[in-house]
């Protein structure tokens, strides 16, 4: 059994809330009280029937006022795979909760009306997940009871999506017609589209493959904590602890200390304080070197061929998240694994419209939501691959100096 | 490369040992909140993981109502004293003492509420910058919308629109003088999450847990047990019964879950099958009012 993050991205009117529901619903995980204190719900709000979209409903200020205002997290699990759902909103404003949603995201479940088509929308979503570079698109078309279960809906607006998704470079896509409301081909094939020979939404991500979403080839460990037990019996006892972000490591390996760029080679790898052979992504471990050199929190243990780039300047896509705006020339953290260094946002090269991928250059200040290119210059040379090549070690954050808020994503190149 | 995948399990674990030592690397004075439950239990498992060979580099916090239940107690000192780990333990009662804060009344009068007094002044008196907590997302719907990292106030408050955004692995511990940061390692794990982890690594647990007789108060569709804590009226139904607890808190709001089951596997079975959640079938203090657990997180509850 492993274990599958996703995203689901559309609005309330697309039934991205009644799909959650449908699956948690379907799937048993909702228990026999969660589901009495609904029925309650839904009688005070005048509603008959369940409303599978309460499950998601979160905070009372948002029940207030019929939004949601964050991220939230659902779990379900099968025989096959434990499920994380990021649930972010979809409305325009929200384009920061969509962002924080998809960047610890395998699959983005992107939702389309099919009385609608691909809209807006869609084309924000498909390009958050394609700047975010999420492994794997589903496309599923909700509402297909309202379009008599139409064929030909169905395949034009997987057409129209194709030829979008091919625009934006999002490769590996999936579409499944379904009804939330319903529960057609959700956890249950559906009786009313024959002609759908494809997998239910529930059987499509129990056996997707993830096996190569993790690079075991470029070895990168950042050190978060060096253990020095300092006992009688462990008196020189000095182990790296971190987590494993892409390949593999075994003793004997050859490795550089980065951004020193130390060469050393490993003693032993640790694994909850046993040895082991090797240890590989996702691992958490502790290495210990031969030589005693000086590596602290915020080194990188890299392995010596295929090293990441080790740069004071840099270029970076960068999602704005603050309400005080962005403008050339603030200086910020910049935190990259378990390294933070001061920062200067340089040049501030053009907005992207997250509508139309249209680029806007000549830009004045960077607003709540708005999505740019950068220059980034640090006090000192940071550790880094590009977002392209490794997605997991492409990632950073900018903090406030002052009021230490995080103030953006990046996407370093 | 199918010889390197990770079981679900493995992952979760991962993921909380790194949150673990991103706090042991952030912060100077961090604290584990110990209460004697299943998911602190998991916790301090975790966090002996993390550190291997070395100890803990941060002390276990309980903060103690005066109405646990004893074998939890019991359970903390043998774990404190096995680990070789820090005990710090502050008493709700002496804060009642030296604020004269109004104990609550009523049949099942908590003191839940009043543990987040105790627990700023902790806070306080040593500095901590950062308490881990064994909260899950999947066990309340406030909880749903929590970060790893959440940013206190000075007053423990938590701010549900002012949340940091937490992207990738990376988690912002900066805080001013005064503010401190509640952690969540186990944040993604479900309750079959802990007790699977639980078996599989054998962790001992309060003998509680495991099918006993106990004297129960019938109320509703709760049990909870007799205890000098809670009043027992003329009427109340009182029976002896197999019992277990699902969930550990105090002895006022926490009720027991009738069962055979003696030992893990059958736990776990159990829970497997249930169609009650967790909080629903044990806690007596969230049934007050819809948005109570949002609420007490906003007063500095966890």
């Amino acid at each position: 059994m492993d274990l599958l993050r996703f995203i689901t991205a559309g609005s309330v009117d697309d039934g991205k809330s009644t799909l959650i529901g449908r699956l948690l619903y379907d799937t048993d995980s909702i228990k026999v009280d969660q589901l009495q204190a609904i029925l309650k719900q839904s009688k005070n709000k005048g509603e008959g029937e369940i409303d599978l979209a309460l499950f998601t409903d979160g905070l009372r200020a948002e029940r207030e006022q019929g939004i949601t205002i964050d991220v939230a997290y659902k779990y379900f699990s099968t025989d096959k795979r434990k499920f994380i759902i990021a649930d972010a909103p979809g409305h325009i404003q929200y384009t920061r909760n969509m962002v924080t949603g998809a960047s610890n995201s395998d699959l983005i479940i992107i939702l389309i009306d099919a009385r609608q088509g691909v809209v807006e929308q869609t084309r924000r979503h498909s390009i958050i997940a394609s700047l975010l570079q999420i492994p794997h698109v589903v496309v599923a078309i909700n509402k297909m009871d309202m379009v008599d279960y139409s064929e030909e809906v169905f395949n034009a607006i997987k057409s129209d999506y194709s030829s979008m998704a091919n625009q934006l470079n999002i490769k590996d896509v999936t579409f499944i017609p379904i009804s939330a409301l319903v529960g057609d081909n959700i956890v249950n094939d559906s009786v009313y589209m024959p002609w759908y020979k494809g997998q239910t939404l529930l059987h499509f991500l129990e056996n997707i493959s993830l096996v190569n979403d993790i690079n075991h080839t470029d070895g990168r460990f950042p050190v978060q904590y060096v253990i020095r037990p300092q006992s009688d019996d462990l008196h020189d006892y000095r182990g790296y602890a971190g987590k494993i972000v892409s390949g593999i490591y075994k003793k004997g390996d050859k490795v550089t200390i980065l951004p020193e760029g130390i060469e050393s080679e490993i003693e032993a790898v640790e694994v909850h304080g046993k040895e082991v052979d090797e240890a590989y992504a996702p691992q958490s471990a502790v290495i210990r070197l031969k030589d005693d050199i000086d590596v602290n929190r915020g080194n990188v243990i890299s392995t010596a061929r295929n090293q990441p780039k080790v740069e004071q300047e840099f270029d970076a896509t960068i999602c704005w998240m603050d309400s005080r705006p962005l403008v050339a020339g603030n200086k910020y953290l910049l935190q990259v694994q378990s390294k933070t260094v001061r920062c200067v946002v340089r040049d501030i090269h053009y907005k992207l419209d997250v509508n139309s991928l249209e680029k806007l250059t000549d830009v004045q200040q960077v607003s709540l939501n708005d999505v740019v290119q950068v220059t980034i210059k640090t006090a000192s040379p940071i550790v880094f691959d590009s977002y392209e090549s490794l997605r997991a070690n492409g990632g950073a954050i900018l903090i406030d100096e002052t009021a230490f808020t995080t103030v953006a994503g990046c996407m370093l190149h | 490369m199918s010889a390197y995948k990770l079981d679900y399990l493995d992952q979760l674990e991962s993921e909380s040992i790194h949150i673990m030592r991103e706090v042991a690397g952030q912060f100077e004075r961090p604290a584990l909140l110990f209460s004697g439950g299943k998911d602190s239990i998991t916790l301090v498992q975790l966090a002996l993981k993390a550190f291997k060979p070395g100890k803990i580099p941060f002390p276990l916090v309980h903060i103690d109502t005066g109405h646990n239940f004893p074998e939890a107690i019991a359970y903390r000192d043998k774990l404190a004293e096995e680990t070789g780990a820090k005990l710090i333990v502050r008493y709700v009662e002496d804060t009642i003492k030296a604020k004269g804060l109004k104990e609550p009344t009523g049949k099942f009068a908590s003191r839940n509420a009043l543990q987040a007094f105790t627990l700023l002044d902790t806070i306080e008196e040593f500095g901590f910058d950062a308490c881990i907590g064994g909260a899950r997302r999947d066990e309340e719907k406030a909880r749903a919308k929590e970060r790893i990292f959440s940013v206190r106030d000075e007053f423990g408050q938590w701010d549900p629109k002012k949340q940091r955004p937490e992207l990738w692995n990376l988690y912002n511990g900066k805080i001013h003088k005064g503010e401190n940061v509640r952690v969540f390692p186990i944040s993604n794990w479900v309750e079959l999450d802990v007790w699977n982890y639980i078996k599989r690594e054998g962790i001992g647990l309060p003998s509680i847990y495991f099918s006993h007789d106990r004297e129960v108060l019938v109320h509703g569709e709760h049990l909870v047990a007799t205890s000098p804590f809670i009043r027992i009226d003329e009427d109340d139904v009182i029976v002896t019964k197999k019992v277990r607890y699902r969930t550990v808190g105090d002895m006022t709001c926490t009720a027991a879950v009738e069962s055979t089951a003696g030992n893990i596997d059958d736990i776990v079975a159990e829970i497997n099958l249930t169609q009650i959640s967790e909080r629903g079938e044990t806690r007596i203090d969230d049934q007050v009012s819809e948005a109570a657990m949002e609420d007490r997180k906003k007063n500095g509850y966890f």
